[in-house]
Formats: C-alpha cells, structure tokens, sequence
C-alpha cells in the first residue's frame, strides 16, 4: 500500500504507523463535574468502541518513517483505495472552529 | 557415455557430441565445457545450458523419485513450472533442496543429486508404494494414520517422512548474504517475451522510466524457444536488436534472472533477482540474491502461458514432456529429447514440435491428435515428419518403467496400436500465467474458445499483453505489447508511438481441450509433484468434496513448491466433470504470492542473527568494555550490568559493592538510554500539563519536577522528570522502553488532540549523553569537573535544580540535581559525542572521593531500596493510587486520563496497590513474580492477594527486600504474608513495610 502523504508525497505504508478511527472525538468533561452515566457512556466509547467498517473510513496514520506528521487518511477498507490524506492538524483545527 | 561420440557431418542434424546434444545451432557456446556432477556421475555441458537440458544432453533421462509413490521421474518442462525434475543443488551449507533442474543454469563443478529415492535412484524399494497405493491415496493425512495417537510420533511420521517428502536442507547457516533494494519507475513490464519487449520498447522510447524484469537469464521467452522467425531473421536474433536498444536507454533498467513474486496494492511488487545462483557461490561480498520492492505506476503483465499436460496412464514416465519443452529443448540448447518421438496434443501449437523435432533427424513415429476433426496444420506438420497421424486418437498406455519404451495408441474407431519411441510430447493447450493479476483478490474469468481462463478484473495500473492475456500467437502478442506499452507510457504523461510491428511467421493456435483420457486404466497424474491421480480427485468427490478449496486441500492439487501451477486447470475440469458443474461453475482456487518459491534468506536480506534487531551502544560502551563491565540487553539497547573487579566471586559481590559505593562514597552510571524529549513553543507548558497527570505550567524556569503520564484509559503510561531551561522550553525523560511511544504519543496529543497549542516535540535522546553522579561525595567529584563549582553549591543548587552550564573547560552542559537512588545526586548530560571523554573525566576526579561506576543491577536496588517505581511496577495494569502516587494528580486542569482513571472500579479499597516486603527470616531470599496469600492460608487462586514486582538483596538493610503489588495496599502495612513461589519451590513468610526501606524522610537529597 501507498499514501500520498501530505508533505512528503506517496510513500510505501512500511513507513507509517496505524492509529485507527479518526471520526472520534476526545469527549469534553467538565472539570470537577459529576460522573454521570452519559459521560461514562461517552468515554467508554470513546475509549474502547470501535466500528469495523467494510468501505470508506477515515483513519489516523502517523509518517512515523517520515516528516512524523499525522494524518488523517479516508481509506477503503476493502480494496485499500485512498480517496484522501489530510493533515491531522488541520483536520483537528476545523473541527475545533467548528465548535467554538 | 558421454564425450565418447563419433565425429559427425558439419550439419544441423542428429549427429550427437555428446549423447543427445545437436553438432550446431542453439544458444549455448560449445567454445566452453563445463564438468558438473549429478549422483556422483561426471558430465559435462557447455554455457547456456541448464542442469536439465545438460542430463538431457548426456542422455540422462530419470532425474528424480515421487513425492509418494517413488514413481521414476524425468523432465516434463523447460522452464520454472517444473514439478519433476527437482534436485538437491550443491553440497555442504549450500545445499538447497527442491531445486528445479529446468531453471539451475550449468556453471563449472556444478554438483545436484537426486532426491526423495532409497536406496538409489534406479533402484528404489519405497517404489512399494505403488503397489500399496490406496494406502496412502487422497486424504491419507487424514485419515489412514489416526489410530493410536501415540503410534503418530514415534512410527507413522517417521515412516511417511522417509517415504514421501522431498529433498533435505542443509541443517547448518547459511553462509550467502542477501540484499534489498527499491525501484521506482514509470512503467514495470513483467516478462521479456515477444510481448513484453514490445512493451518496454515503446514505453521505453516514450522516455517513460521502465523496469523489466525476466525470470530468465536471457531475454526473449518462448521466442528463444520456438525457433520462429520474426522480423524476417531468426528470432533470437530479432530479440537481441530489441536488448541492445533497450540496453542503451538511461531510463530503461533490465533485470535479468529476476522473478516477479507477488503484486501490492498501488503498484508495489515484489521481484526477487537471483544475482549469482549462476556461479558455484557469489563473489565475495557479493549478494546471491536480492529482494527488489518495485514501485510502478502503471504495469504490463507479459508472463505468458505455460502448457497443460495430458491425463492418461503413465503420462509421468520419464521420456514423457510438454511438446513446447521438447521443441525448446531442440531450439536453445541443441538437445535432442529423444530419438524416435510420438507426439500427442490437443492444439495446433503442437504441430511446431512435430516440425521442429523431424527437423533435428528424431524420428517423429506417430502425431496423435485428441480432436476428432483433422486439423490441417497438423495435417502438414505430420506430412513433413512423415509420422502416422491419428487424428480423434489417444494415449492409452506408456510402456517403460525408468523411461518411455513405447506407447499403445488407440485409435478413434477403438483399434489399438502399439508404437516404440523414447520420447512422448504432449499438449493438453496452454493456460495464460496469470497469477500476477488475482494477488489483489481479483478474480480470472472463463474464456471457453480458449478452453482456459483469462484475466477478469485487473489491479489497477496493470494491463495483460500476450499469451498472458490468451493472445496466444506472435504476431498477437507482439501486437497487444506494443500498444499496452505506449498506453502506459501515455497514462504516464509521455507521447508515444507505436513501434513498427515486426512481420511473423503464420501460425495456427486452434485448440480444443481433452481433460483426460477415458475408458483406460493405471495411474494417471494430474499434479505430478504431489502424486495426485485422477483416481484421487475421484475419491475425493466421493467422500464429498465439493468445492474446489476443499478438494485441494484434500488431494494436495496444487499445493506442493509449483503451487499447481502445471495441474490447478486440469484438476479443476476433473472436478467439474464429476459434480456435473461447468468449470466457471466449479471455480478456481485462489492465487497467492509468491508467485515461486522464494528463500527465506531472500525475505530475511541483511535482517539475520544479530542484524535481525541491532543492538545500541551508549557513548560510554567503549570505555566500560574496557574496565571489563558485563553487559545485558535493556530493550533496543547493551548497557553495562555490573563492573566486576578483580576477587570478586559472583555478580551479587560486585552489586553490593556498588551499592554501598553509592551509599558510602559516589558512583557514576550511564543512564543516557533514557528517552530525552525538548519540547518547545508558546504552549510547551500547556501541552505538558495535558500529557502528565500532575502539573507542569507550575514549575519553575531552573527546576526540574517528576511528572507521571496516564493512558486516556486511565492507567499510567510512563514516568520521568521534567526540566524548564526556559519558560516556554522544556526538556523530558522517558522510560528507556517508552521513549518512542511517549514521543508519539506527544506528536498525537500536539497535532491532533491539542491543536491549538503552539508547540514543537522532538527526539533528543541520542544526542546527549547523559550520567548519574550518586552518592554523599557526588557534589565534590561534580565540583572537580564544572568550569563554575561555586554555582553547584548546596544553597546555590539545590535538590530539583536544572541549569546550562560549561563544563571541562567550555563543553556546554546541562546539569540536573535529582536522584534516582535517594542520595545527594546529580544527573550531568553533555553532547553524545563527548560521553566518553566526561566519564573519563568524572573517573579520574572522583578518585580521590572512591567513585566507582556502577550499572543497571545497582541501579535497581538501589531504586528498589527507595521505593521507586519502575518498567516492573509501570505494567500498564497500574494506576497512580495503585502505585501509592495518587496524591500527584492534578483537580484542576484536563490531562489525559484525567477521567477514566476515577472510574469506581479503580477506585476500589481491594484494589492491588504498592507495598515494601521483607522476609521475616531476614536469611530467606524473595522472588520477583512469586505470589502473595494471607499467612496461613492456602496458595490457590481464589486466596491470591497479588505478587511480587521486583527484589534486590539490599546490602543497606543486608537483607532480601521486595515490591509488591498487594490487595489493600498499604493499609495492610505489619501483617504477615506467604510470599509463594510454585516455579522455584520459594514459601517465604514476609512482612508488608513500606516501600522506601533506605531514608525514608529523604534527608539525604538535600545535604
Ligand atoms: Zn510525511
């Protein structure tokens, strides 16, 4: 497999790292807040839950071989085609604009 | 008889100079004699040759036994497909078994033997086998030998180990190097045949960067074989006009006697290139073979087609071959397969080896042709040999039992008739090699006209040109190549042209396929490499074996070294004509790489014995191997255990000195294998305080602080300190395990966590060296090697200050007063490149204090003797409070782990958490991993209360000291406990103390 790294072009996947699910998003508690059920729901999913889609997923990879960026990389988990490699930072920025 | 043949007319003819071989034409250069050995018997051949076509040409036609029947067997192929003719190649460490003679290309001493026969080849007594064939027919593994089990082991598989198997490896290191290489290029075209020279032709005057790669040692393919002509010259000749242009392009690499293994997704292959399997053993130095990752953006398949045999009784007889070897056989290497030759086939393809063979003088006695209607190229064909044609006719019967003494033929009207010939060529058609294309999981398709099925979907990038493809004539192949190799050079971005398409010979590739023979009976072989007879396949289907899969599996079709690769298709139509299915219907089994065998020393490159995980070495490495330190493997690094000195007995002598060394003077240790991080940015203190579970925005610009790092699930991850140099620039430690996975986990945390903080992490473990001064006279040695000792003063540095500093005269230093072992201590780090000379020169000013160095076992007891926890207690089954830190986590700021790690469960009262143990008899050693149960209960598992993390004799207390991890904890400090050792037979009675057993107030950090 190959991924078109965002800064270092397609390289062979020997030279990255998998993390897994990129859709998760770290779940934010109140410091000091109360331990309800649907926080402790939202962490343990957050924490142990994962899909195992058969298409499209949008993973996290690390060029751990390379410039050390990560990515988020949206690949077929069937066929191994990538439809697109993003930087994980910019990923992550958008969707904090988002929110605020 | 070899060398012993009458002088002969100067003329393509009969004439032998050796037994078999042909006075002139072919590919080999009988300038040269080379001596080879096979069983012990001298030859001779000539360059070009291969192992087969040189036994050939000396006459030798019985090369090898069966796998399981020990049937004689000879050479059915002229190319890597061969199931027959294996060998053992080479003597001594270089022994390789199951070596195909068809592709060992002849050198000079060559020694093989045969394999899989005793006691001999011509006379083997395990042949016996054949006659108690039902015994060990299909499903024999699984079935005949089940009864008693105890029998297995000790009688049945020695017993088939000796009687069926194959050739014997070496049993000793293999002394050849293997290499790994990458190539990136345009276009990869895979076969150096017609087609794929057409292909890397165009691709390659487009000015695409191309990559071919034949499996061979020359190139050309079947065109070196079928003594066609092309482009109105002979096609050799045609094949070395298209090498020399090639040769000369910049951007065209050729790689010869190199092997496509396997195909990645987005365009990746595997090829392995065998360097120098050609010479007796590679030049010094030099790799045997090297394992190539090619990536391509676009691909040509042009791997052609390897021909089917026929299924009739006896058709693995020696003497009995493909009619494409035979004619290869005659046409490169001037070998004559035979003298008096029946040719039997089912496709006008065969009608060439007719020609071709009568050509040469072998007497062509019989062309059998399977189809009932006559075919006029082989009509002509016959006519030119002046062979009896037999048209709708087959094989019945091969008479002979170490080679073909003759054939009973039984015509279409029923007749039969018998014939003398040494030589049987057969063609059951021709299968498009197309493994290449289903590696990705695709599926090949059913192509009736051409009876064989053809490449479906392919991987993307790739295209099939050729007799791959079932474009199964010249002129189609070269045509299609062509194309296919401008339409990459294209895709590519270049402008191409068609080359000009070279004017071929007219050829006939009608074909129609006849699966076996009926109505006869005797063992007829559809793999011959794992003896599988049509009756196997029979069986098979009766016990209920329907899919193929499972009748693979059951029969071993397909499943020895050639992976099928001359049965799979016939296998399946059989299996197709017994479930009444069409052979689409039936389904084929799934291609997987490699495409050949490769060694394991191939996929093993450099990556061998120690290479296979290389060690690291401390800048101090040099200078403790020369005080004559012992040295154990922490992780990825060798780091010094103990420096024994001269009297002492054992390791445990040594330690204890070190200890008390440390304790009573000062010692040095070489802790750089520590990970070291520099983090820095505007956020570098908010990123920290997000990683560590206390906080570190707090700390002072010149402190240093311990920090604890968490899991998000709660669980500590790692621990080390943390130094501010400057507000917004920190410097880290790790675990030496964790030091990669910390930093990933930061770059994680930074980039995708916490983007909004402005930050930067990076690796500096390698680049400082960095040592342990411990011990009460540590500031006095220290004060000795610093360019400013007032600056280290007790007041002036204080426990827990960090500062840049200079030191042996202007080498800058960064100082760090914090202890690991509870003493006055400090931590000194200067660029790696210097480690050496510092300890040098810590050695020689500590002198007069009575330092000495000391390593990673004093270190543990010297941490264990203060309670620290380490890579024992930090188990990723622990969490701070079980750890006895839980007074570190922060309440007011967000940390990774902050949340999970109060989940009720690990909050719990009975929870195993950090104790110190000491043995009640102050005489009884404790063990780490030994278990812990209340005093005077039973050790079974529902009493189990936890175990032991780590020992050390303390030469402090002069006693055995432990770590435990204790249901309760500390609130069982005082009771009593059985420290349970069922591995070492250890029943100890301890004490639960506290953890630290050295200074417990911590006064001597600050003196
Ligand atoms: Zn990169």
């Amino acid at each position: 497999m190959r991924i078109p790294c965002c800064y270092c072009g397609a390289r062979g996947h020997e030279e990255f790292t998998y993390l897994g699910d990129a859709t998760l998003a770290r779940p934010s508690t109140e410091i000091g807040a109360p331990a309800d059920d649907a926080t402790a729901a939202a962490w343990h999913d957050y924490v142990y839950v994962r899909d195992n889609p058969s298409g499209r997923h949008r993973e996290l990879w690390q060029h751990t071989g390379g410039c050390r960026a990560w990515l988020v990389v949206t690949r077929d988990t069937r066929t191994h085609e990538i439809h697109g490699v993003e930087a994980a930072r910019d990923v992550a920025l958008a969707r904090e604009a988002t929110h605020e | 008889m070899n060398d012993s043949s009458p002088a002969t007319p100067p003329q393509r003819s009969s004439a032998p100079v050796t037994a078999m071989r042909l006075m002139d034409g072919g590919l080999i250069d009988r300038s040269r004699t080379l001596g080879f050995t096979f069983d012990g018997t001298r030859y001779t051949g000539h360059p070009g040759d291969t192992l087969a076509s040189a036994l050939l040409a000396n006459g030798v036609r019985l090369v090898g036994r069966s796998f399981k029947y020990h049937r004689p067997r000879g050479i059915l192929t002229a190319g890597p497909e061969e199931p027959n003719a294996l060998v053992e190649l080479r003597t001594g460490a270089r022994r390789e078994p199951n070596t195909r003679a068809t592709t060992i290309e002849l050198y000079d001493g060559l020694v093989a033997a045969s394999q899989n026969r005793w006691p001999s080849l011509q006379y083997d007594l395990l042949s016996i086998n054949g006659l108690a064939g039902p015994l060990i027919g299909a499903g024999f593994y699984y079935k005949t030998f089940m009864w008693p089990a105890a029998w297995w082991e000790k009688v049945y598989e020695p017993l088939i180990r000796r009687a069926a198997g194959l050739g014997r490896a070496s049993g000793v290191a293999d002394p050849d190097h293997y290499d790994k290489g990458h190539l990136h290029c345009d276009v990869l075209v895979i076969g150096a045949g017609p087609s794929g020279l057409m292909a890397a032709l165009a691709a390659g005057r487009a000015g695409a960067r191309v990559v071919l790669c034949e499996e061979d040692s020359r190139l050309g393919g079947r065109a070196l074989l079928d003594g066609r002509r092309i482009d109105q010259r002979p096609a050799a000749d045609w094949v070395a006009a298209i090498e020399a242009e090639l040769a000369a392009m910049p951007d065209v690499r050729i790689l010869k006697r190199t092997s496509v293994v396997a195909a990645y997704d987005h365009g990746t292959f595997a090829a392995v290139e065998r360097n120098n399997d050609h010479l007796a053993e590679p030049p010094a130095f030099a790799p045997r073979q090297t394992l190539w990752r090619i990536v391509a953006q676009r691909s040509v398949l042009a791997a052609g087609a390897l021909e089917r045999p026929l299924v009739f009784p006896g058709n693995d007889r020696p003497g009995v071959m493909l009619a494409g070897a035979a004619r290869a056989y005659v046409n490169r290497f001037a070998v004559m397969p035979g003298r008096r030759a029946v040719v039997f086939a089912t496709n006008d393809d065969a009608a060439l080896t007719v020609t071709t063979l009568a050509e040469v003088g072998i007497d062509v006695a019989a062309v059998v042709d399977a189809r009932s209607e006559m075919s006029p190229a082989m009509e002509a064909a016959a006519r030119m040999a002046s062979a009896l044609l037999i048209t709708g006719g087959a094989v019945t019967r091969v008479r002979g039992s170490l080679g073909v003494e003759g054939v009973e033929i039984r015509s279409a009207d029923g007749r039969k008739t018998r014939i003398a010939c040494d030589l049987l060529c057969m063609s059951g058609g021709w299968t498009p090699n197309l493994h290449l294309t289903c590696h990705q999981n695709n599926r090949p398709v059913w192509d009736a006209r051409l009876a064989a099925f053809v490449p479906g979907n392919l991987p993307s990038g790739m295209a099939v040109a050729g007799a791959a493809n079932g474009e199964m004539s010249t002129r189609s192949a070269i045509m299609r190549g062509a194309e296919l190799g401008v339409a990459a050079a294209v895709a590519c971005g270049f402008r191409a042209a068609s080359p000009d398409l070279p004017p071929t010979d007219e050829e006939s590739t009608s074909s129609s396929p006849l699966w076996r023979v009926t109505g006869v009976t005797g063992k007829a072989f559809v793999d011959f490499q794992n003896d599988v007879t049509v009756t196997d396949i029979g069986l098979a289907h009766r016990e209920g074996f329907r899919s193929v899969e499972h009748m693979k599996r059951y029969t071993t079709l397909g499943m020895a070294t050639d992976q099928g690769k001359t049965s799979s298709i016939n296998g399946l139509a059989l299996m197709a004509e017994l479930t009444e299915r069409s052979i689409p219907d039936t389904g084929i089994t799934t291609f997987r790489p490699p495409y050949q065998p490769v060694a394991l020393g191939t996929l093993a490159g450099h990556h061998r014995g120690k290479d296979f995980r290389p060690t690291r070495l401390t800048p101090t490495h040099a200078w403790a191997a020369e005080r004559g330190a012992v040295f154990v493997e922490t992780g990825a690094w060798l780091r010094a255990q103990w420096y024994p000195e001269s009297g002492e007995r054992d390791w445990l002598e040594s330690v204890n000195r070190e200890v008390r060394t440390v304790r009573n003077a000062v010692g040095v240790c070489d802790v750089s294998t520590l990970g070291k991080i520099d983090v820095q940015g505007p956020g570098a203190a908010g990123l920290l305080d997000f990683l560590y579970a206390n906080t570190m925005s707090t700390l002072p610009v010149g402190r240093a602080r311990y920090g604890l790092m968490l899991r998000e699930d709660g669980f500590v991850m790692d621990d080390g300190t943390v130094s501010r140099f400057a507000p917004d620039h920190f410097v880290i430690t790790t675990t030496t395990a964790n030091a990669a996975k910390v930093l990933q986990h930061m770059e994680h945390a930074l980039q995708w966590l916490r983007p909004d903080l402005e930050a930067a992490v990076v690796s500096i473990s390698e680049q400082w060296a960095q040592f342990s001064i411990a011990g009460p006279r540590s500031r006095d040695v220290l004060q000795r090697v610093v360019d400013s000792p007032e600056a280290i003063s007790n007041a002036a540095f204080p426990f827990m200050a960090i500062a840049e500093t200079t030191v042996l005269g202007g080498l800058p230093a960064r100082l760090f007063r914090i202890s690991y072992s509870g003493e006055l201590a400090y931590e000194i780090a200067v660029a790696a490149g210097y480690g050496e000379a510092l300890i040098r020169a810590i050695m020689e000013q500590g002198r007069d204090f009575g330092i000495a160095p000391y390593g990673t076992e004093t270190l543990g007891v010297l941490r264990i003797e203060k309670g620290h926890v380490a890579g024992n207690e930090l188990s990723g089954q622990t969490t701070a409070r079980d750890l006895g830190l839980g007074r570190m986590l922060a309440k007011k700021k967000d940390y990774i782990g902050r949340v999970l790690q109060e989940r009720p469960a690990l909050l719990a009262g009975d929870r195993p958490a950090l104790v110190g143990l000491r043995p009640v008899d102050t005489g009884a050693r404790l063990r780490a991993g030994a278990h812990l149960v209340a005093s005077g209960q039973e050790p079974v598992a529902a009493n189990d209360l936890g175990y032991v993390t780590s020992v050390a004799f303390s030469p402090t207390l002069g006693h055995w000291i432990g770590l435990a991890l204790l249901s309760g904890g500390p609130a069982r400090h005082g009771e009593r406990v059985r420290v349970w050792d069922p591995v070492r037979s250890g029943d100890v009675l301890a004490e639960v103390c506290d953890t630290v057993f050295v200074d417990p107030k911590g006064e001597r950090l600050h003196v």
